[in-house]
């Protein structure tokens, strides 16, 4: 789909970026040329002070080492003026890293004007990207040659939102915004980490950013945002469970995980924490991904957020299909023609057994 | 350990036969000892085996790291491990390392004085210490850590892990260090005798000065921060909680006013040990002996005003970073100042290559690179980079344990035979010092370019471009494991068979060589004339005991 | 542990003849022994100054991003009782500083006396604190979580200033408050995880019934329209109370605790001083425990009266 096409276009531009080094990773955005160089200036400072050390060091070692026939000569204890030497001039040099290094960070502290906002929400443990148009993707695509602000917060604990390529990082915090400007300099996919630890899975808080070529960014941001409209409802539902943060918690290979595999999860009885016993049905998935604390299958933690405003109706139904369509006694929903599934819903399967009820419903709801 | 040492034949030399290791016998005289000494041998004990547990949650870290993908530890196990490791290594053995165990013995011999000023104190802090350690290894039987040493809220607040008991055992190890350094600032202050001026005191000693009051000053912080953690767990107050309308980042702050200056806890004994190793080792008085004793002072102070450093991504104003960048820069200045004079120190000295000496180099190297690695972590820019990156985890390692921890091994080394009365194995020694410099840089050379090429660190499994720099780091840990191994051995021998220590093996003038090995139950028959601890002229090597006597006494016998 | 600052001063009495009695084998003279405890005593002190400063900057804090909290909340104080309870520590404080200079001059009586009298005042104050908290437990006037008033500010338990303001006969219900209190820790907001986590709401107990808080939090908002905490629009509702109340009665109980906890281990040292008293220990040439305890009493005593404008005078 639209990331195998940006594969595509990516092609030609994939060549390693010419600006990667022993110690850091390729240039992709405009202020890491300001800090590599800032990197650079205390590297070749600290490089030569070491080596002045070491080289002494082992030279006294070797010159002055102890051996029949050479003894110590006391030199003087101590000299103000070697001193003050040493001291000063030390001083004058960590002053010039200071000013250079608070001159490059002030370019990436202070975002421009008019930047194309994206606001961020780190939770446990993936990424949501929110573009201005409601549209909710776990990867970051952005145009090239355009200022970014991502306006970002937590859903849960700090998380920490780092891109290596672009020298930029900031903490996501609960409870306030904090925002990150850059502004890519080359297409092509960057590695998105969370660096803040936030628990079990912190090392999979990973996501890619892709920088997209000139004009290929609004493209992409259309085809997405109504990627429902292309596909059934079971592959959009699946999207929805790789994209939305559903994989952190739900496998499905039947693997319990923090939460319910949902392989074979449609039409299951679950036992309650509060003793009572569901059906896993519609109506069911709906509630627990609207209000997911109110019944907690036993032997799990209620540790679930809401999604209740983040996903809409169409979506949860696309997930509630993706669900059915990873049921064993649901496969042969797949085959229903493909004409009944325009309006994209859960009419599609509703004619298995186990669901007949809900089928009453939402006939009455119409 | 200490059942061993106390069945000690009494070493010969002493005048009346008796020292502090066979002054009385049993368990019960050391569990209930007033005397420094002991009281100092029985925290090496706890902080080594505390040492060797730390050590094994680092290789079972560099073991799951060793290649991509789960090795032996799932992802919750992992954070459990680097937890553990960082708080066991941190609380129970880098902070008391060198200030409670060895400071504790030869600060009051260093002085001249009997005693520290509050023995019953001193024990209290140390039984705190092993109350402190008891409820480290009840967290780990019952369900383990895995907020990170820092304890960071709200992860924190809602992990189902045993917070309370480790914040607790860190209150306790907390007030455990506030006792040590009272007794240090008030035996400093009082005990000196007659002629043991500010300016004549071993530089070591003006090092645990400024350790000293940094934790007190520093330790009630993190008192008060870890006491509002478990309220905030056990009553839900919400200072720290988001949820609640709290502010998360305040904790930070809290934690950090107390926690950079425990990094100056940490590398202030280990500076001052070095001023003596390399004084003596080169048989050259200091040089810039007040400079160096000032700039320990400087760095306990400056200490107080970086904590902010910290926080570069947090999101606090810009403002602030510019302070805290500006006034981090202010520490970098005195640890300079200390390394060219060492290095002015050992010009034209008479350098002895013995295992304290060695590790005393190293020292240098390594604390050389984690210096000056600092400051790209000082530096704003830079450190947006940096921050919470390998690049972080091995400037810290290079300091903490290239810095702090070398020089405690080197001290360990350089007063073993004061402490045991036995000389260990020179050239096992020498060979453990060097494969322990090899595996340490194999460990964490590679961390810095992992770091500065955006590898984060708390994480259980990595991408694959960075699976070069981690196999590599993990070869190292076990050749560092290997290298301590080594050392434990030969240590272990010396106590049997180790060859009995002399009076003065190095050649030091310092006063804890003035009296025998081991110190006599008092410390001194009589009270030592205090003169300038870093002259040895006065000094001069016997061939037939292998170590150093006054010239006086060699001029009487021949 | 500040026993044992103190204790020293009689440890390794042994077989020393020529020294006083209470001389320990490691000082020179009495002189030199009294200086080192009083000074270890002075940087006991300054940890414990530095533990408060952390409360005290947490308030600072707090004070200064919030000041609508304080403003409200700390008229739920009763000054009355706070400042009955300044003079009784004030007093207390005179008592043991003339109890020190009893005990350098000699006169025993004095001294049993006026130790019981400062003792009797640490009593005279926790019994007020007592009262004050045991007012705040059961009005529901309680950090974070457990915060459910069920009193208006200005109602110190008298029970007639209900009239002031008509609308919080609606929050009575000790339903609510027995809902709170008896809430499963799962239901505790921290465990929230469902709550918009980005608005940090806190509890609002006028506003929800005690089933919603314990089960049924409210939906979080789309994304894009959250309100933050630094967004005071919502904090001046209909009724003018500000949101998050309870931080204040947070830090109002982390401060009075622990110098509650403080009143309580001076008071143990007072006892144990006035035991050795009655003993007859001390005299001109040894009262070094009186004066130390004398001067964590003082601390005590100072720590409180930053507390009392802190708390309670708040304009």
């Amino acid at each position: 789909m639209a990331i195998d096409e940006f594969a595509e276009s990516m092609s030609l531009a994939s060549a390693p970026s010419p600006s990667a080094s022993f110690w850091l990773p390729p240039q992709g955005s405009t202020v890491a040329q300001g800090v590599d160089s800032v990197f650079y200036y205390i590297f070749w400072i600290s490089l030569f002070f070491f080596a002045l050390i070491v080289v002494l060091m082992v030279w006294f070692v070797f010159r002055y080492r102890r051996r029949p026939g050479h003894e110590a000569q006391q030199t003087a204890t101590h000299s103000i003026g070697l001193e003050l030497t040493w001291t000063i001039i030390p001083v004058i040099i960590v002053c010039t890293m200071f000013y250079k290094g608070f001159a490059s960070f002030m370019d990436m502290a202070v975002p421009p004007a008019n930047a194309y906002e994206i606001e961020v929400v780190g939770q446990k443990w993936s990424w949501n990207f929110i573009y201005p148009n409601g549209y909710i993707d776990s990867e970051l695509h952005v145009p090239v040659d355009r200022d970014i602000l991502l306006t970002m917060s937590s859903e849960d604990v700090i998380h920490s939102f780092f891109i290596p390529a672009f020298r930029v990082k900031k903490d996501v915090v609960p409870g306030r915004f904090t925002k990150l400007w850059f502004r890519a300099t080359n297409p092509g996919e960057f590695l998105v980490f969370c660096t803040e630890y936030c628990g079990t899975q912190h090392s999979d808080m990973t996501t890619t950013c892709y920088v997209h070529p000139v004009g290929e960014f609004e493209k992409w941001l259309a085809k997405a945002s109504n990627f429902l409209d292309q596909m059934t409802p079971a592959e959009g539902g699946k999207l929805l469970y790789q994209r939305r943060g559903c994989t952190q918690c739900h496998s499905v290979d039947g693997i319990s995980g923090i939460g319910p595999s949902f392989k074979n999860l449609f039409g299951k009885s679950h036992l309650m924490t509060d003793g009572s016993t569901v059906t896993v049905d519609e109506n069911y998935i709906r509630e627990s991904i609207l209000n997911p604390q109110k019944l907690i299958v036993a032997g799990y933690e209620a540790v679930m957020p809401t999604y209740a405003g983040r996903l809409t109706d169409r979506e949860i139904s696309a997930i509630i299909a993706y669900i059915k369509s990873i049921t064993e006694g649901y496969s042969g929903d797949e085959s229903v023609p493909e004409e009944s599934s325009a309006p994209a819903n859960e009419e599609a399967v509703g004619d298995k057994p186990g669901a007949n009820a809900n089928e009453g419903r939402q006939t009455n709801d119409e | 350990m200490t059942t061993i040492s106390s069945s000690y034949d009494p070493v010969p030399e002493l005048a009346h036969g008796n020292n502090y290791l066979t002054h009385t016998r049993g368990v019960l005289s050391w569990l209930f000892t007033l005397d420094h000494k002991r009281i100092g041998v029985m925290y090496l004990v706890g902080i080594l085996g505390s040492f060797f547990l730390g050590g094994v949650f680092a290789v079972l870290v560099r073991t799951e790291l060793l290649f991509q993908g789960e090795q032996v530890l799932t992802d919750d196990q992992y954070n459990q491990m680097f937890t553990l490791h960082g708080a066991v290594m941190t609380f129970l053995v880098i902070i008391p390392g060198i200030p409670a165990a060895l400071g504790n013995f030869v600060l009051p011999i260093m002085l001249g004085a009997k005693d520290v000023a509050f023995p019953r104190l001193n024990l209290a802090s140390f039984y705190l210490w092993t109350l402190g350690a008891i409820f480290f290894l009840a967290v780990l039987a019952s369900g383990g850590l895995d907020t990170g040493w820092t304890f960071y809220t709200p992860y924190s607040i809602e992990t189902n892990t045993a917070v309370i008991g480790a914040t607790a055992g860190a209150f306790i190890l907390g007030f455990s260090s506030i006792l040590t350094g009272m007794n240090f600032i008030v035996s400093i202050h009082q005990l000196r005798p007659p002629g043991m001026t500010w300016f004549k005191m071993p530089l070591f000693l003006w090092a645990l000065y400024a350790t000293a009051i940094i934790q007190v000053l520093a330790t009630p912080v993190l008192a008060i921060t870890l006491l509002l953690l478990i309220a905030e767990r056990t009553f839900q107050v919400g200072i720290f909680d988001p949820k609640l309308g709290g502010d998360p980042v305040l904790y930070q702050h809290f934690f950090w006013f107390y926690s950079h200056p425990a990094v100056y806890i940490m590398i202030l004994p280990a500076m001052g040990v070095i001023s003596e190793l390399v004084s003596v080792f080169s048989r050259k008085h200091i040089f810039g002996y007040r400079f160096i004793a000032y700039s320990s002072i400087a760095i306990a102070l400056f200490g107080f005003l970086v904590w902010g450093h910290h926080m570069f991504t947090s999101g606090q104003s810009n403002m602030m970073n510019m302070i805290f960048s500006a006034l981090t820069f202010s520490v970098s200045i005195p640890s300079a100042i200390k390394v060219f004079n060492w290095l002015a120190t050992m010009y034209k000295g008479s350098i002895s290559l013995a295992t304290p000496m060695c590790y005393a180099l190293i020292f240098i190297f390594l604390f050389g690179i984690g210096g000056l690695t600092g400051l790209f972590l000082t530096t704003l820019a830079t450190d947006i980079q940096l921050h919470d990156t390998y690049f972080v985890v091995a400037h810290f390692h290079y300091v903490m344990m290239g810095g702090t921890m070398i020089a405690f091994f080197g001290a360990l080394h350089y007063w073993w035979p004061k402490m045991t009365g036995r000389m260990y194995s020179e050239m096992w020694g020498r060979l453990a010092a060097f494969l322990v410099f090899v595996g340490f840089n194999t460990t964490f050379f590679p961390q810095f370019v992992a770091g500065s090429q955006g590898m984060p660190r708390r994480y259980a499994d990595y991408k694959e471009m960075y699976a070069g720099y981690h196999f590599v780091s993990s070869i190292g840990s076990y050749i560092m494991a290997v290298a301590f191994v080594i050392m434990a051995c030969y240590l272990l021998h010396s106590l049997f068979r180790g060859r009995k220590a002399p009076a003065n093996p190095w050649g030091a003038n310092t006063l804890e060589w003035h009296c025998s090995s081991p110190p006599p139950h008092q410390n001194f028959d009589e009270q030592p004339a205090v003169g300038d601890c870093y002259d040895y002229s006065g000094l001069e090597y016997d061939t037939a005991t292998d170590s150093y006597v006054p010239k006086s006494r060699t001029a009487v016998t021949t | 542990m500040a026993e044992e600052t103190l204790t020293t001063a009689q440890s390794h009495g042994h077989g020393h003849g020529e020294h006083p009695p209470h001389l320990a084998h490691h000082f020179e003279s009495p002189g030199q022994q009294f200086d080192a405890c009083k000074f270890g005593m002075w940087i006991f002190l300054c940890t414990e100054v530095l533990m408060f400063s952390g409360l005290f900057c947490a308030y600072a804090v707090y004070r200064a991003n919030h000041p609508e909290i304080f403003l409200y909340a700390h008229k739920y104080l009763d000054t009355n009782l706070g400042a009955i309870n300044t003079a009784v520590l004030i007093c207390s404080s005179f008592t043991m500083a003339w109890a020190v200079r009893a005990a350098q001059k000699g006169q025993q009586g004095l001294l049993i006396g006026l130790l019981a009298l400062t003792l009797l005042g640490g009593f005279g104050f926790l019994g007020i604190k007592y009262i004050e908290y045991e007012h705040k437990f059961h009005k529901g006037l309680l950090p974070g979580a457990q915060y459910n008033p069920t009193v208006t500010p200005g109602d110190h338990g008298n029970g007639d200033k209900h009239a002031e303001m008509g609308d919080h006969e609606l929050i009575t219900s000790e339903h609510d408050a027995g809902n709170a209190h008896t809430a499963p820790p799962g239901a505790a907001p921290a465990r929230h995880d469902e709550e918009p986590a980005v608005a940090p709401t806190g509890v609002k107990p006028t506003e929800q019934t005690g089933l919603e808080k314990t089960t049924l939090p409210q939906a979080a908002p789309p994304p894009a329209g959250r309100s933050m905490e630094h967004d005071h629009a919502h904090e001046h509702g209909m009724t003018g109370r500000p949101n998050n109340v309870h931080l204040f009665f947070g830090i109002y109980f982390a401060m009075t605790g622990l110098h509650g906890i403080h009143v309580l281990a001076g008071m143990a040292f007072i006892a144990w001083v006035l035991k050795r008293s009655i003993a007859g220990e001390f005299g001109p040439e040894y009262f070094t425990p009186v004066d130390l305890v004398g001067l964590y009493w003082h601390l005590v005593d100072l720590i409180w009266i930053f507390l009392f404008p802190l708390l309670y005078l708040i304009h």
